[in-house]
């Protein structure tokens, strides 16, 4: 199996251990993520608030890419999942999206047929690679972990179609899988706070406060999620939440870490040192450090 | 004392294009559609912090009451989880509307001044535009220096943990040819003078 790889910004920065963690578990899934040359940033949220044609555009050069390149586009970013697929589909709803990329990748000497399959890795995990494979490549089952999973919005709403809007539980299944404790966590899909944290602070840590205090509460030792920017703010603002709502020390780690970590994927290897809130006491807890 | 004003229009005091304007905007197209059951506001995650909920958003927006709708500072604490569009009963895409009255705020320089967020969108917007990819700790570091220096100090605690943890590249990524991507750019839609600005 062959897929061209979109990283996005985050990947390459403060969401870099996601990147880490993802490639060699895919490789040993026999998964291969081949990186999209010269790829572009998504425009995220912020593009649409300023320029719709260029927000388009700027998916429109990435698909255009991705079509050279061939083979299914992978997306971790929920954020680039999203402006990907929101992207595919108002092309197709709206004439003036269409020729907004258009009339850019012409003038580039570019074009894009509409070819490209936008898949997320819970997608190809669930999908392509199989719960079943999966289970064959555990060596060290995550007995005992306790794991909220943590879903966020963008790869569920408004387009994704692999999973539910409402109660998604693609990851559930995987974590199970791979031997954890998935706890029962009703806010799988609440909003984290994007960027709100950073420009709004007084908005953005309650909503972080809220996710961390419904994982303790059921009895979390741990929160898996699949997006990068959920992943900083309950990891990196967890400080501040702490210090205005309730103490809280709750490791918040990528889906992919813990299946490598379940795959005999070193700690390191997998960037699980690189979490603010350590996530070392609570897998030595659950005797679950290798080399 | 307190001040009076005047909180009702008279109908000559709204405009009344502003709907039609909004609903020929890809994905505006329903919003005269709206029933105000208010189940927009019930699933936003952040609307107990906004001056008007999406709900009565959508209403004021309707109805011409332009510069409420441009003005208001619920546009910018829109996280985009587009709670409001998935569950709306009558298929209103609530948050593509409020990206539409973002962008005509921004170009009309009509957002509430000082508050961060439409700044980080146009800072985000030229720096992608210059290189072809967001760097993390620049935009950041703009956006906070051009608020609230304050603030940029209070963050310096969660930038050190970042370069601590190895998270904080400080080499800005960029993508190959930047000036051939800026002509891609503006053969697609051409450069406003305002944005950005």
């Amino acid at each position: 199996m062959k897929y061209a790889y979109y990283p996005g910004c985050s990947l390459k920065g403060t969401g870099r251990s996601y990147e880490e963690s993802l490639l060699p578990v895919f490789k040993a899934l026999g998964a291969e993520l081949n990186e999209l040359k010269d790829w572009n940033c998504c425009g995220a949220t912020a593009y649409m608030s300023v320029d719709e044609g260029k927000a388009a555009a700027l998916v429109g050069r990435n698909l255009a890419l991705a079509e050279m390149q061939g083979g299914d586009l992978v997306a971790p970013c929920a954020a680039c999942y999203l402006t990907l697929t929101k992207t595919q589909k108002r092309m197709e709803e709206y004439p003036e999206v269409h020729g907004n990329v258009t009339r850019g990748l012409t003038a580039s000497g570019l074009k894009y047929e509409g070819k490209v399959k936008v898949r997320h890795p819970l997608d190809v995990l669930i999908n392509d690679i199989g719960l079943e494979a999966i289970a064959k490549k555990v060596v060290k089952p995550l007995k005992g972990l306790k794991v909220a999973p943590y879903y966020g919005c963008q790869i569920v709403r408004p387009y994704a179609t692999f999973d539910s809007q409402d109660n998604p539980v693609t990851m559930d299944k995987l974590l199970k899988v791979v031997g954890a404790d998935v706890v029962d966590y009703p806010l799988k899909t609440k909003c984290c706070g994007g960027s709100l944290t950073g420009t709004m602070p007084e908005v953005g840590v309650s909503l972080v406060h809220g996710l961390l205090h419904e994982a303790r509460r059921r009895g979390a030792d741990i929160i898996a999620t699949v997006c990068p920017l959920c992943q900083f703010n309950l990891d990196a603002f967890q400080d501040q939440a702490s210090k205005k709502y309730e103490k809280s020390n709750m490791p918040v780690v990528y889906l992919t870490q813990l299946l490598g970590l379940a795959m005999g994927i070193s700690v390191k290897e997998l960037g699980l040192h690189r979490g603010i809130v350590p996530v070392e006491p609570v897998l030595a807890q659950r005797e679950l450090t290798h080399v | 004392m307190r001040k009076i004003v005047q909180t009702i229009k008279f109908e000559g005091d709204v405009d009344p294009t502003f709907k039609d304007w909004i609903e020929g905007v890809p994905g505006g197209e329903k919003l005269h559609s709206c029933i105000q059951c208010g189940t927009c506001s019930a699933a936003c995650p952040v609307s107990l912090y906004m001056d008007y909920t999406p709900r009565r958003l959508m209403h004021l927006s309707r109805e011409g009451f332009r510069d409420e709708a441009l003005g208001s500072l619920m546009l910018w604490l829109c996280t985009s989880c587009y709670a409001c569009t998935v569950e709306c009963p009558r298929q209103i895409k609530v948050t593509e509307i409020l990206y539409t009255l973002k962008r005509r705020a921004i170009s009309e320089g009509v957002y509430p001044s000082g508050f961060p967020v439409p700044v980080l969108a146009k800072y985000f917007y030229m720096m992608v535009r210059a290189t072809g990819r967001m760097s993390e700790m620049w935009l950041v570091s703009l956006v906070f220096l051009r608020t609230n220096i304050f603030k940029a100090l209070a963050m310096s605690g969660l930038g050190l943990n970042l370069l601590k943890t190895g998270r904080m590249p400080l080499k800005p990524d960029m993508i190959s040819d930047r000036a051939g991507f800026r002509r891609y750019l503006d053969a697609a839609s051409p450069e406003k003078k305002e944005a950005g600005g």
